[in-house]
């Protein structure tokens, strides 16, 4: 079975449908009847809803309903909620203001949905859209967090009095000054980490279906959770007690955290279905999406890093305003706190540390957890500090790294996590010697003689991820657990059926999780199929994020495999007349030990449910386990990733030359997956630093706004990109896992931005380092071939 | 405006004639998806950016967003679903794209398919890397970071060579 067993560069088995356009996403679902809903969405940033005029638009062809905040508030809908209390450092708790699904009274920012047309064709419904008359009383607007707080700024919500939600800390602020005294050298650095826009290639999509017989609701959404949404849109929105809302999230065209939040479109679609009497379908126009999925980052913040004499670390401290926009949407308060300040340590030993984070609201989209989620800002702080400050000390980046590394384990952070594997020199080493790190100077020398600039950058990140101990997230806030959920069903004739509370929209869980299968049982994965996405199938589960599948996902379903051995031992000693401590399970065959007695795995598993050989009295019929596991420690996945860049001095153009990824993941089920994981989180935060930028200008307009103007990395800004693992194993989950999806995302910007200033050496670049940027920064250094 | 006003088109599908009444406005990728059910084919823009949607007409790659159904009258058209015989082996690209991982969600992959059998018409069965990735300005993948996908098509390129399938589709 080692062919298709933990390890194995298994091909993946859900490829078949979509390589062969037979994938069932959920646009390509259509209902008996369904109508279409289209929404009608603010144009203005910040503006009073004074009137809705609704009736020509209800009297166009086609039109089943329209429908606003008004009606929705009627019919005693709820808001959505943001599930996790954050305090701030006075005590009082977050300031939630209501986010109603379609707005009521007063429009926050533009594409707040206002109003809902349901017709018979998507056409008509945008016709009569458009015939939805709005009186708005447009209101000054704020969009930049760091202007959001500013005296005189526009108020977005009376309960968030200077749209200060919280002010946050982490850290002993007294303990960091006296490190910071005693400091031979502080490096400074003020930073913005981008406002991205996630942009799924597969745009969100609703279909809410009402049963008139049975009172139940059918949602088919793109959600990356399924079950949460359901508890959201049970017990906060109130569409329907939870046994009488199923939520489906079929194959999902990849979700990088912007298809976790429960947002207003599907509880519309929803309630929509139960007002008209029909499905309501609702599928996302790509513009549409800059204006409704959850933006990420967002941050403006100052650092400083102190060093002793020797170069050793004693102290950092960050303020950090955070962008949560105009509402707080589902999971955004966490991502600029505990997902964030707690990284801040990296790699590194560091004494004393002390963030503060104030997070605000402004008239713009809301901003939530995306691929990386507040590990890839604390990166980008931790690893650009930690640079400059070699270059300012005169010092090899990688030797000050070096000086500094973590070395013994576990290993606990002034900032709440503890460590508990890792060999950052490992994978360092490996790292240099992949990119050549030695041959540098005269590669360096090379693009020199053709008139470019060359540059090399790393980024040793660290993560936290397995997301997480329940008890721990509980008592940082968090309004859920965060285990998961495996069943294990074994077929009479031997085939077996996994149901995971994780939800695949990429990630390829119907091939790593049925290896996992195939190990322990000794079956084909062929015979192993994977379910999930269904919370009529799957009883509870907490969704795919956090790097958590792996790690949480599949030791639940370890647990279960466990339980299931064992109930088959006990079948199988009674078919082989033996004692149930004498039988021994391997590859698939069980086996008397000391005897030539043995019985196959499917005459067992048959064996279990006709029962003739056992009495009900001593054995109960069946062969179905299933198992909640709860980690006990976040995982550390950490690595060192090196990019080389040329920039060309007339265009500011920057090519990435050389990308050298080198990560310990713990075990690995399938490196073919893993690298691929790899591959994409690189192009995500190579995204972040070259090109992507989600801008609005003062009037809280989305100047970038569609695929038009938000520049999406394409396949030419790549080269081949190298990457290679090392392994400590992760030694709180029974695999060893530790989680590979979001590294590449938080270990890429900085490593690009490391590259792109030591190439032209100033610090003043921001992201995203676009050609024009690059070109007005070299022409204040001294790097110009000119001026060398 | 004239939402009710159908129109008529004939046009050949994967190898089968069809007739549809379609609102004028209707575009290639509603008439394939919604009528023809044929959902193979994604929509992932709304600007001509993405190619998820892309597909042959007359043996050349567009983007079935930016094409009206009553301008393909007569058209032979070729989505991904007709790419290999329901029956019979899959496309060499196909399986190229399987065997080098060159897919994740999935979402992206029948456009990305389709254009990568158009490269090759064009560009040949040798591809390198650099022409891969100029010729992939059109489509847009999210997750991959496009390695895997590059390494891909220039399997998928050479495994086209002489193959059965390869050429029935470019027929």
């Amino acid at each position: 079975m080692s062919g298709t067993g933990i390890g194995a560069s298994v091909r993946r088995k859900e490829d078949q449908r979509f390589i062969t356009g037979m994938g069932h996403y959920t646009d390509d679902i259509s209902r008996p009847g369904q109508g279409f809903a289209y929404f009608v969405r603010s144009p203005h940033a910040h503006a009073t809803l004074k009137s809705i005029d609704t009736k020509a638009a209800a009297g166009m062809p086609g039109v089943l309903a329209v429908l606003t905040g008004v009606e929705l508030a009627a019919d005693k809908i709820g808001n959505l909620i943001c599930g996790w209390m954050i305090h701030s450092k006075d005590g009082t708790p977050m300031k939630m203001a209501a986010h109603p699904a379609l707005a009521n009274g007063k429009v926050c920012h533009v594409g707040d949905p206002l109003a809902v047309v349901i017709a018979e064709t998507l056409a008509q419904a945008r016709d009569a859209a458009e015939k939805v008359k709005v009186d708005y009383g447009v209101l000054p607007a704020v969009a930049e967090p760091a202007a959001a707080q500013k005296p005189g700024a526009p108020q977005i919500h009376d309960i968030a009095p200077n749209n200060t939600i919280y002010q946050w800390h982490l850290g002993d602020p007294k303990a960091v000054d006296a490190a910071f005294k005693s400091a031979k050298h502080v490096t400074k650095l003020d930073i913005v980490n981008n406002r991205l826009v996630p942009n799924a290639i597969e745009p969100r999509a609703a279909i809410g279906e009402y049963d008139t017989g049975t009172g139940i609701f059918t949602l088919w959404n793109t959600s990356q959770n399924p079950h949460v949404a359901r508890l959201v849109i049970a017990a906060f929105v109130g569409m329907a007690p939870e046994h009488k809302l199923r939520v489906i999230a079929p194959d999902v065209g990849g979700g990088f955290g912007s298809k976790i939040f429960i947002y207003p479109e599907e509880v519309v679609a929803l309630w929509a279905s139960k007002r008209v009497g029909r499905p309501v379908k609702w599928v996302c126009d790509r513009s549409e999406a800059f204006l409704a999925d959850a933006h990420g980052r967002d941050h403006v913040t100052h650092a400083e890093m102190a060093f002793d004499g020797d170069g050793k670390i004693l102290g950092l401290r960050a303020k950090t305003v955070a962008n949560l926009g105009a509402y707080m949407s589902t999971f955004s308060s966490s991502v600029p706190t505990y997902l964030y300040a707690t990284l801040l340590s990296g790699q590194y030993e560091i004494p004393q540390i002390y963030c503060e984070v104030d997070a605000v609201y402004t008239n713009t989209v809301p901003v939530d957890a995306y691929r990386g989620a507040g590990r890839p800002e604390a990166t980008f702080v931790v690893e650009r500090l930690i640079e400059v400050g070699a270059r300012e000390l005169h010092q090899d980046p990688a030797e000050l790294r070096r000086k500094n590394f973590v070395q013994k384990f576990p290993h606990q952070t002034p900032v709440i996590m503890n460590y508990d594997a890792g060999d950052y020199n490992a994978s360092l080493k490996k790292a240099m010697e992949l990119a050549d790190y030695k041959g540098f100077a005269k590669r360096k020398r090379e693009s020199a003689r053709h008139g470019k600039l060359r540059g090399i950058g790393l980024s040793t990140y660290i993560e936290a991820c397995g997301i997480a101990p329940s008890q721990a997230v509980g008592s940082l806030g968090a309004g859920v657990g965060l285990w998961e959920s495996a069943e294990v069903r074994v077929n009479p004739t031997g085939s077996v059926e996994v149901l995971t509370g994780c939800h695949a929209h990429g990630q390829g869980h119907e091939t790593t999780f049925a290896q996992l299968v195939s190990e322990r049982l000794g079956i084909p994965i062929d015979n192993v199929s994977i379910v999930h996405g269904d919370t009529d199938k799957v009883q509870f589960g907490m969704g795919t994020y956090g790097s958590r599948s792996g790690a949480v996902g599949m030791s639940a379903i370890v647990k279960a495999l466990d339980k299931v051995e064992a109930k088959a031992k006990k079948v199988a000693a009674h078919l082989l007349e033996a004692a149930e401590g004498d039988i021994e399970f391997k590859d698939g065959k069980f086996s008397v030990a000391g005897t030539d007695k043995s019985a196959a795995w499917g005459d067992v598993t048959l064996n279990a449910y006709i029962a003739h050989k056992f009495s009900g009295q001593e054995l109960e019929p069946g062969l179905k386990e299933g198992a909640f596991y709860d980690p006990t420690n976040f995982t550390f996945p950490a690595g060192c990733h090196i990019c080389e860049v040329e920039i060309d001095t007339e265009t500011g153009n920057t090519e990435i030359a050389a990308w050298t990824a080198v990560d310990d993941f713990g075990v690995i089920i399938n490196p073919m997956i893993v690298e691929g994981q790899v591959h994409g989180g690189i192009a995500q935060g190579v995204g972040q630093a070259l090109c992507e930028g989600a801008v609005y200008n003062k009037e809280g307009q989305l100047v970038t706004g569609s695929f038009m103007d938000y520049a999406m990395p394409r396949a030419d800004y790549f080269p081949s990109l190298t990457v290679g693992t090392t392994m400590t194993k992760c030694p709180s989950n029974p695999l060893g896992i530790k989680g590979c999806g979001e590294a590449g995302a938080i270990a890429a910007p900085a490593a690009v931005i490391n590259a792109i200033t030591d190439a032209i050496g100033t610090e003043a670049i921001a992201m995203p380092a676009t050609p024009a940027a690059v070109w007005a920064a070299l022409q204040k250094s001294n790097k110009l071939p000119h001026a060398a | 405006m004239a939402a009710d006003k159908l129109a008529a088109v004939s046009m050949t599908v994967n190898g089968k004639p069809v007739t549809a009444e379609v609102d004028p406005r209707t575009l290639l990728v509603q008439l394939l998806r919604e009528q023809l059910r044929l959902t193979g084919t994604h929509v992932g823009c709304d600007t001509s950016q993405c190619g998820a949607c892309v597909v042959h007409v007359n043996g050349q790659a567009i983007k079935s967003c930016t094409v009206l159904a009553l301008q393909l009258e007569g058209a032979d058209v070729l989505t991904i679903e007709g790419l290999a015989a329901a029956d019979g082996p899959l496309h060499p690209m196909q399986e190229a794209f399987r065997e080098n991982h060159g897919l994740q969600c999935g979402y992206c992959t029948p456009g990305m398919i389709m254009t990568a059998v158009d490269i090759v018409r064009r560009k040949g069965n040798e591809l390198d890397d650099r022409t891969i990735r100029e010729e992939l300005e059109g489509n847009i993948c999210r997750c991959t970071g496009y390695h895997n996908i590059v390494k891909a098509i220039a399997a998928g390129a050479r495994a086209m060579r002489g193959s059965s399938a390869a050429v029935k589709a470019a027929e």
